[in-house]
């Protein structure tokens, strides 16, 4: 199914007779190759609305994020929540799309300060498992009327609805970008980042990865300057040159056998969770979001959850399973009941996280 | 207005109904003498009123699950109420409701500085949250202007946000994780001390969500280290149009103030009469702050001031010390009690897209003439957040109805340009009925299918939010 607009993508989904396997980019694949037809939302393209004064970028779902980040980028603007680029880690192909993004709640290194890609959303319109258009939020940020099912269809990959346009609050982006890093093995890395965070000089990036803490500070140049030598000299390090690029893209794990997990923990629990994959069989450990975020890479089938004491994980890539944390009975009852009542038919992306 | 028919036979049934609920919680925590049920008649949107059947207000999350649990199963609403400070009606009891009260549960359970978070019983009130972690260098970032009394509860359920939300964002980007009880009694958490709740974002629905969804008794909540410091600067325009141009300029300038905030005539004025803040009587004022360290503060301030002189301000104050920019904030801080003391006001907050500001505050104008009753406009011009305060005559018969109205005609307008119903205050009952123009029968009905999940037997206050012909069939 190849829809060229949202009321062509409605009626295709009223009329299919069995699952739907929605597709963007299919970049982010995760988890098992789904049974279904192939869904594309390529031929929805376009930005539909772009005020730079108003911070405010409405495109439709399938448009490439690089395209909506060069538009930015001439304006000196940018998507706050920086969003990954799973080609080189996945092996795939393709072009990333901005609905894609959505679907997966992609959120880079500053996710720290500027939130995540489900912060930064204040509008969809999607199409329900029935085929019902539907829209909620809009294109100003700051929205309560009625219940907030923006933030609920950001990251539920494609299984409440297939998104069809999306809004997003914009910021300006940083005129000038500095790095403060610490010499240091991982085990003191968490307190490193809190101290920075603790401080008021507004990290934007906190990570360690190969024996570096490496802290990031944006905005004015004379700000920059300041805090990056205020920061540096707090924390006993040195302002110098990392790749937030690369961090963000995971490309350390690109190219290399094995399973790739990402955890969501407590930060301080960062280090001790570190040292419990490496036991449990990880062979390498990246520390983002100030430890809160634990990128590991370990060889296939190794289960790694044992090592939680806090949050929980996802397998990016590989066959370790279940790929998404299994819930407690009452959330994962509220959740499907949310699903059935999206796509009572349980169509679309039948299969997708559980 | 419009409320649901009270059920005859829950009144009926108010003694058994009292009685279960006092073999569950103290003595003190049941109310149901009619003189001290008074006092949960209304919340700040005080047009209306009606004493609820009874009001529990139970000392935790147990006590609680307890109280809902009996609830279901006797078939009573329930009304969440924080601390009362709702504008859009989001605590009216109804006559056969009881009322669940977050009053007792006030404590902190736990501050984590190197991991950035605090939790706290849902009643603590937001500025005291604040007040927990400041003097360790940090602070909660949203903040309403009710924030000296309102509730986290209530911050959670109306997704409450402030002047500072350009910069830090409102109440949903600040929550990390809930403790919940369903209207069935059950306890849930949801997220935690982590940025990323696992599987489908439910803290991001139920905030916001206006207590229809579950009562949250226990929040984690995201802090932040407080900049060095912040500092105003005061632009005054002689036209709405330019003061919009310039607030356009600055953000595309790449500048980011914490706040941008704007007052027209009628507000400046009375603003000025209230506290001699020394406000240039003229069209268009802007606040703009900025933070950070003092040559931060410097940078940011003089681009600012650069791009305002381009558009021949009447007058620019910069402020030099803390003295100055608390003079600055005077006025606006008590630019709604400075109206308060000429009129009866009703106070609106639909928001726009910024480039509509010139047209909507143009046809505010005409909106005033045209009904005969008096407008000032104050808010958050950053984020397009209106706060147009229409002045009435409580005493004058008819005059409330007419400032509805008039109120009506402004937020279908709102939407009308691009924009919404309601920014920050909620819908509650107050915009229920205008649900109609921003969403069709589809976006409303996938919308009260998540209340069919979360609360089947639609007890949970249940007359708000949807229209009442919307939510007829689902409502006991």
């Amino acid at each position: 199914m190849n829809p060229l607009n949202e009321a062509e993508l409605a009626e295709m989904v009223a009329s299919a007779k069995g699952p739907v396997e929605i597709i963007g980019g299919g970049t982010r694949q995760i988890g098992e190759k789904l049974a279904g037809e192939p869904l594309y939302t390529k031929a929805l393209t376009g930005v539909t609305l772009y005020e730079p004064e108003a911070l405010t970028l409405v495109a439709r779902a399938g448009t490439p994020v690089a395209e909506i980040e060069a538009l930015l980028a001439k304006n000196n603007q940018h998507l706050p929540f920086e969003p990954m680029d799973c080609r080189a880690l996945q092996g795939s192909e393709g072009e990333p799309t901005i609905g894609g993004m959505v679907a997966t709640n992609a959120s880079g290194p500053r996710r720290i300060s500027a939130l995540a890609c489900r912060d930064s959303l204040i509008g969809v319109r999607f199409v329900d498992g029935m085929g019902n258009v539907i829209k909620n939020g809009g294109r100003v940020m700051k929205n309560v009327t009625g219940y907030d099912l923006v933030k609920l269809m950001a990251g539920s990959h494609g299984t409440l609805g297939v998104l069809t346009e999306v809004s997003f609050k914009l910021l300006p982006a940083a005129r000038a970008t500095a790095s403060v890093l610490v010499a240091q093995d991982e085990a003191g890395a968490a307190e490193t980042m809190a101290r920075a965070l603790g401080s008021p000089y507004d990290i934007s990036g906190a990570a360690h990865i190969a024996g570096t803490t490496a802290l990031r500070l944006e905005g004015l140049a004379g700000s920059v300057a300041y805090r990056s030598e205020a920061l540096a000299k707090l924390l006993g390090g040195t302002v110098g040159e990392f790749d937030w690029q690369a961090l963000r893209d995971v490309v350390a794990f690109a190219g290399k056998p094995g399973d790739v997990w990402r955890f969501s923990v407590r930060p301080s629990d960062g280090p001790a969770l570190a040292k419990a994959l490496r036991g449990l069989g990880a062979e390498e450990v990246i520390l983002d979001w100030a430890g809160g975020l634990v990128w590991a890479l370990a060889p296939a089938g190794t289960d790694l959850r044992a090592g939680l004491v806090s949050g929980h994980a996802t397998v990016v890539r590989g066959s370790a399973r279940p790929v998404f944390q299994p819930e407690s009975a009452a959330l994962a009852a509220l959740s499907a009941g949310l699903r059935q009542r999206f796509d009572p038919r349980n169509i679309l992306n039948t299969g997708r996280m559980g | 207005m419009k409320m649901p028919e009270t059920s005859a036979d829950i009144l009926a049934r108010k003694d058994e109904i009292v009685a279960r609920l006092r073999s569950l919680l103290p003595e003190e925590a049941v109310i149901d003498n009619p003189y001290e049920t008074k006092a949960y008649e209304c919340d700040a949107l005080s047009a209306y009123r009606c004493p609820p059947l009874a009001v529990v207000l139970p000392g935790n999350t147990e006590e609680t699950a307890a109280v809902l649990k009996a609830c279901f199963e006797m078939g009573v609403p329930v009304v969440p109420r924080g601390a009362g400070t709702s504008l859009a009606g989001g605590a009216l009891p109804t006559a056969d409701s009881v009322i669940l009260g977050v009053a007792r549960l006030t404590d902190v359970l736990e501050t984590n500085y190197p991991d950035r978070y605090i939790r706290v019983q849902a009643g603590r009130t937001n500025l005291s949250v604040t007040g927990a972690v400041e003097a360790h260098g940090f602070f909660y970032a949203p903040d309403p202007s009710s924030q000296l009394a309102c509730a986290i509860a209530g911050n959670i359920a109306m997704n409450s946000g402030g002047a500072h939300c350009l910069k830090y964002g409102v109440t949903t980007n600040n929550l990390l994780g809930v403790t919940m009880v369903s209207m069935e009694g059950e306890v849930m958490e949801i997220g935690g001390a982590y940025l990323d709740a696992a599987g489908y974002d439910l803290l991001g629905l139920i905030c916001g969500s206006e207590g229809q969804l579950g009562v949250v008794t226990e929040a984690t909540l995201r802090i932040l280290a407080k900049p060095e410091g912040a500092r105003p600067v005061l632009i005054g325009f002689d036209s709405n149009e330019v003061a919009g141009a310039c607030v356009s300029d600055i953000i595309r300038a790449g500048v980011l103030p914490v706040a941008i905030e704007f007052m027209d005539r009628p507000v400046i004025r009375a603003a000025e009469n209230f506290t001699n803040a020394g406000y240039p009587d003229v069209e268009a004022l802007l606040i703009i702050e900025v933070e950070g360290s003092e040559p931060e503060i410097k940078e940011q301030l003089d681009t600012i001031v650069e791009i305002a002189k381009n558009h021949k301000p009447v007058e620019l104050r910069e402020s030099r010390s803390a003295e100055e920019s608390a003079v600055i904030w005077k006025g606006r801080k008590a630019a709604f009690g400075a109206m308060g003391q000429i009129n009866d006001y009703m106070c609106l907050d639909g928001t726009i897209p910024v480039s509509k500001l010139p047209e909507v505050l143009r046809r505010i104008t005409e909106l005033s003439e045209q009904y005969g009753l008096g407008v000032g406009n104050v808010f958050h011009a950053g984020d397009g957040n209106m706060h147009p305060l229409i002045l009435y005559d409580a005493n004058k018969p008819g005059d409330l109805e007419k400032c509805e109205d008039m109120g009506a005609d402004i937020l279908n307008l709102c939407v009308e340009v691009g924009g919404c119903l309601t920014g920050e205050h909620g819908v509650g009952v107050e915009k229920r009925e205008l649900m109609h123009s921003q969403y069709n029968k589809a976006d409303l009905e996938i919308q009260m299918a998540v209340k069919d999940v979360f609360d089947p037997r639609w007890l949970l206050n249940p007359a708000k939010v949807f229209p009442l012909d919307a939510s007829e069939g689902r409502r006991a």
